[in-house]
């Protein structure tokens, strides 16, 4: 059964649709043996949407190699919270060398191997979407055309969060972060601008790389099935996992799921896997989510609410996932499963589920 | 021309000498114009500045005559050949053939000798041919043997050798020097 | 084995008897035919097992070869002047991280204005970077340096970089006694790495270090570059034993035991430099040279002891700080602290303009006629007629525009005059 046929919402072990699996079936971090790999003590924030990834990425990659796994890390949050001296939250060889580099250094780890004959250790590059799409894009399009043998994950916050909130080439129109404030009369009174943004998974596909994925932390199952296929191949492979950050976002710590949910049922963000430049697989939204939802929870996107509302920003936001949704092909049919009753803005219902959830643990 | 410069220190070299060679560097466009450098000594070469007092002067390409200042610095008992169907007065330097003791200045048709042993105008082996006649600085067997290594064992190799060889005795004939020297 | 080979092949085929197991590959004047020679080596098989990475960027290099050598890898690259500085944060990364990462560097001026042609701008620019530096006078010394390289590189755990004059060492033709695989492997033994990434003993590498461990650290950093100055020698002595030709070590003199003045240099020059030592010695004049081998660490002892005799000390360097005066000059007044000899510092050979004997000597016989003034920086060979009128025309206001382009069109105009 593939992963995202479970029709129940997830959020790790807590969680009825995990119990209710053969083991076989259940999330990594569901067992027992798990590696543990982001191990506890690190200081990331309360919520942390990269700290989630990570743990969730990690030890996937990590049972899929049977703990053969080497770690390049581009400076970011991730690497800042995990390995405060003198400690270190890390429990693989883990190499932190600078911020644009994470590509290259992997590169670098893999044909170490490959010259001393070891093929049963793999490598994985990390980084946030300022160090992987900004700052290390160059390395990372260098290993993505030499096919050089890494899985390089993306954890996408959406800016440079490490640093203060600043924007990023992944910073989505109409956001505030603390260079792109709405302030002001001119283009700027929005928050970030209107460009066409950076499209990485797109670019990943460009390439013609054996594997390029997208995945969020509400889909954790997907998440983790995503990185066992990723290591079942060989060659470039690329994740690009959305993360929320409640600290840069103002966005409550207890959303961070739901957040992750939101942006993929709006069609903001599509979720989807391709191999050799084709799309394979797509996780359809089943109930379609108009974007205001998703950019009520977010104080980055207040100034969009504040009076008068900006209701041509909202509406252009909405026509980026509306164009998704067609790009992509990303809402369900009925037999796909888009058959839960009501329509997304029905907050009732939606109420309903979110309390069944918490009433389940 | 940059070649031209290794293979004659390779060619010393194998005749026991000591060799350094080096063009004026730039990028590598074809066109420019190349200036490149070779000495030859029986001492270890320790100097790595061009040369400006040249014992001998090769020009490959005549056009350059009046374009670059070819000659500054030629020892007036040293050697000039010139890649050329014309003589030194239809070349307008018969001033600097003439301060030259004799036979040492010596125009040969060394592009035309690589067409008809090589099939392509490129006179640089040629001109190799004709220096080591020339001066006697190399032995024609060794510059023979560079010549091989550099262009292999097939036309290019063949042909550049026969061109130069042809060029050495064209020379060796008109200053009397032995064949095989 | 003697063979007459240009000396990008001399040094491609000695890096290649280090069994380097990861190059990573980036091209810029003038190290291309060292990187392309090892390209050549590796695809017909005569150098393996050897993973080449052909690189998106000097950055890309050296951050590849920071992974490699994380991973236990012996790990090569070369590049020059520009793709130096696009890598500056990454060699100063490398060797912060304790990486024993041999590199050439053909040495190449620095732009702007873009120049493809030799001076030592580039190296001098990372002397601080905490890489080893040693310079080589000949692609002999080039080759040899290498190997010795790897061994300084692993035993203290730090990178080290091999300069070399870009083309007048590089595209020179020269005689160059090969290495011997078999000597090659007796000399520089396989690589042990002090930290690797393994799973098997899984460790953290390079995480933060805040203000309460970060001086203890570089401290140690200095430190265990110091310890070059005592692990050089050895090596060189060894190299030597087995080898049958000095190369490498720390400092090297040229007729200094009786010198009253003493020329000092770094690189190729020395050559010409001997020469000229020579002519003034048949002449009379005790003259010598020293060349610095190594310059980081720097042999303040050794320079010291080498020039203390001399009346006069004579630096001929290719680089400066701007703003400032010499380099090498400031590293051997350091040296020469609270001794006799006064040094003149003079700059020469800058963006490849060729450093003749003739001009040497002449400046030599202004040294020694009192005719220059030790202290101020020195330009050699300077075109102060060409200078003079830049100046005044650039005083004249407006847009004025660049003095590199502006110079250029008076040469050219100059040229055609002739």
């Amino acid at each position: 059964m593939k992963p995202h046929e479970i029709k129940l919402y997830q959020t790790g072990t807590f969680v009825v649709g995990n119990r209710l699996l053969d083991p076989e079936e259940r999330t990594v971090q569901a067992r027992t043996e798990r590696s543990n790999t982001l191990t506890s003590g690190h200081r990331a924030c309360q919520g942390c949407g990269e700290a989630l990834g990570a743990r969730y990425v990690l030890d996937a990659a990590m049972r899929a190699t049977e703990g053969k796994l080497i770690a390049a890390n581009a400076t970011g949050c991730l690497e800042v919270f995990s390995t405060p001296y003198p400690e270190s939250s890390w429990q693989l060889p883990w190499l932190h060398s600078l911020f644009g580099n994470a590509p290259a250094v992997a590169t670098g780890m893999a044909a170490a191997l490959r010259a001393k004959g070891i093929d049963d250790v793999r490598v994985i590059g990390q980084g946030g979407d300022g160090g992987t799409l900004d700052i290390g894009f160059g390395c990372l399009s260098g290993m993505f055309e030499r096919n050089d043998d890494v899985l390089y994950v993306c954890y996408d916050n959406e800016a440079y969060m490490n640093t203060g909130v600043q924007r990023s080439g992944a910073t989505p129109p109409g956001a505030r972060t603390a260079n792109t404030k709405p302030v002001g009369e001119g283009e700027g009174r929005d928050g970030n601008v209107f460009g066409q943004g950076k499209n990485a998974p797109l670019i990943a596909m460009a390439h013609e790389i054996p594997y390029v994925a997208t995945a969020t932390v509400a889909d954790l199952h997907d998440l983790e099935a995503k990185v066992e296929r990723a290591m079942e191949l060989r060659g470039a492979r690329y994740l690009h996992v959305f993360v929320p950050c409640p600290l840069g976002w103002g966005a409550a710590s207890h959303d961070t799921i739901r957040l992750a949910r939101l942006v993929k049922e709006t069609g903001l963000f599509p979720v989807f896997a391709a191999e050799e430049g084709e799309v394979t697989d797509v996780l359809k939204i089943r109930r379609r989510v108009p974007v205001e939802e998703y950019l009520r929870l977010q104080r980055r996107y207040a100034h969009l609410f504040a009076e008068p509302e900006s209701r041509d920003v909202i509406d252009a936001i909405q026509a980026i996932a509306d164009r998704n949704i067609r790009r992509f092909g990303l809402l369900a049919t009925d037999d796909e499963g888009a058959d839960l009753p009501g329509e997304a803005t029905d907050s009732g219902l939606m109420h309903m589920l979110a309390e069944t959830q918490h009433g389940a643990q | 021309m940059v070649t031209s410069a290794e293979l004659l220190s390779v060619a010393a070299f194998a005749d026991g000498l000591h060799a350094q060679a080096f063009p004026t560097f730039g990028s590598e466009r074809t066109g420019a114009p190349v200036v490149s450098f070779c000495r030859i000594d029986e001492r270890p070469i320790r100097a790595r500045e061009p040369i400006d007092a040249p014992d001998a002067i090769v020009v490959g390409d005549p056009t350059l005559l009046h374009q670059v200042d070819v000659f500054g610095g030629l020892d007036d008992q040293g050697y000039l050949l010139v890649n050329s169907t014309r003589s030194f007065a239809e070349l307008g330097i018969s001033e600097v053939a003439d301060r030259l003791p004799a036979g040492r200045a010596q125009t040969v048709p060394a592009s035309g000798l690589a067409r008809e042993h090589l099939g392509r105008p490129l006179p640089n082996a040629a001109l190799l041919g004709g220096i080591a006649a020339l001066t006697g600085r190399v032995t024609m067997p060794s510059l023979a043997k560079a010549i091989a290594e550099r262009f292999g064992s097939g036309a290019m190799g063949s042909g550049n050798a026969a061109a130069a060889q042809a060029c050495f005795d064209l020379i060796a004939g008109r200053v009397g020097v032995a064949a095989n020297a | 084995m003697r063979k007459q080979i240009e000396g990008s092949i001399a040094v491609a085929d000695a890096v290649a008897r280090c069994r380097p197991e990861v190059v990573s590959a980036y091209p810029i004047s003038p190290q291309t035919h060292i990187v392309e020679g090892l390209s050549d080596m590796i695809r017909r098989g005569e150098l393996a097992p050897c993973e080449y990475l052909m690189v998106e960027s000097e950055f890309g290099a050296m951050s590849a070869a920071i992974g490699a050598s994380a991973t236990g890898a012996r790990t090569y690259t070369a590049t020059a002047s520009q793709g130096l500085l696009f890598m500056a944060e990454a060699l100063y990364n490398a060797s912060g991280l304790g990486l024993p990462i041999v590199m050439t560097l053909a040495n190449r001026a620095i732009g702007a204005p873009i120049n493809i042609w030799n001076d030592h701008s580039d190296s001098m620019s990372q002397r601080d970077s905490g890489w080893i530096q040693l310079y080589a006078e000949s692609n002999q010394e080039a080759a040899d340096l290498h190997l010795q390289a790897y061994r300084l590189a692993e035993q203290l755990s730090l990178p080290v970089m091999v300069c070399m004059d870009g083309f007048i060492l590089t595209h020179a033709f020269d005689e160059v006694d090969t290495i011997d695989q078999a000597d090659a492997d007796a000399f520089l033994p396989p690589f042990e790495p002090r930290q690797v990434l393994d799973p098997d003993t899984p460790m953290t590498i390079g995480a933060m270090v805040g203000p309460e461990a970060f001086t203890e650290v570089k401290y140690l950093m200095h430190a265990r570059q110091m310890q070059a100055l005592d692990a050089i020698p050895p090596i060189a002595a060894d190299f030597e034993d087995r080898f049958g030709r000095p190369s490498g070590g720390l400092v090297r003199g040229y007729r200094t035991e009786d010198a009253e003045t003493i020329v000092v240099a770094l690189g190729s020059v020395l050559g010409t430099i001997e020469d000229v030592v020579d002519e003034l010695r048949d002449a009379g004049a005790r003259v010598g040279a020293v060349s610095i081998k190594c310059f980081r660490p720097w042999p303040r002892e050794e320079v010291r002891e080498i020039l203390a005799g001399a009346e006069r000390v004579v630096v001929v360097e290719k680089a400066f700080a701007v703003g400032a005066g010499g380099i090498v000059g400031q590293n051997v007044r350091l040296a020469l602290s609270g001794l006799g000899p006064v040094v003149f510092d003079i700059v020469a050979g800058l963006g490849g303009r060729p450093v003749t004997r003739r001009s040497l000597r002449a400046l030599l016989d202004d040294v020694l006629a009192e005719r220059i003034e030790p202290g101020p920086l020195h330009f050699l060979d300077l075109k102060t007629d060409v200078v003079q009128r830049e100046l005044a025309r650039a005083a004249g206001g407006g847009l004025t525009g660049p003095h590199a382009e502006s110079i250029l069109s008076e040469i050219a105009v100059g040229a055609r005059s002739h």
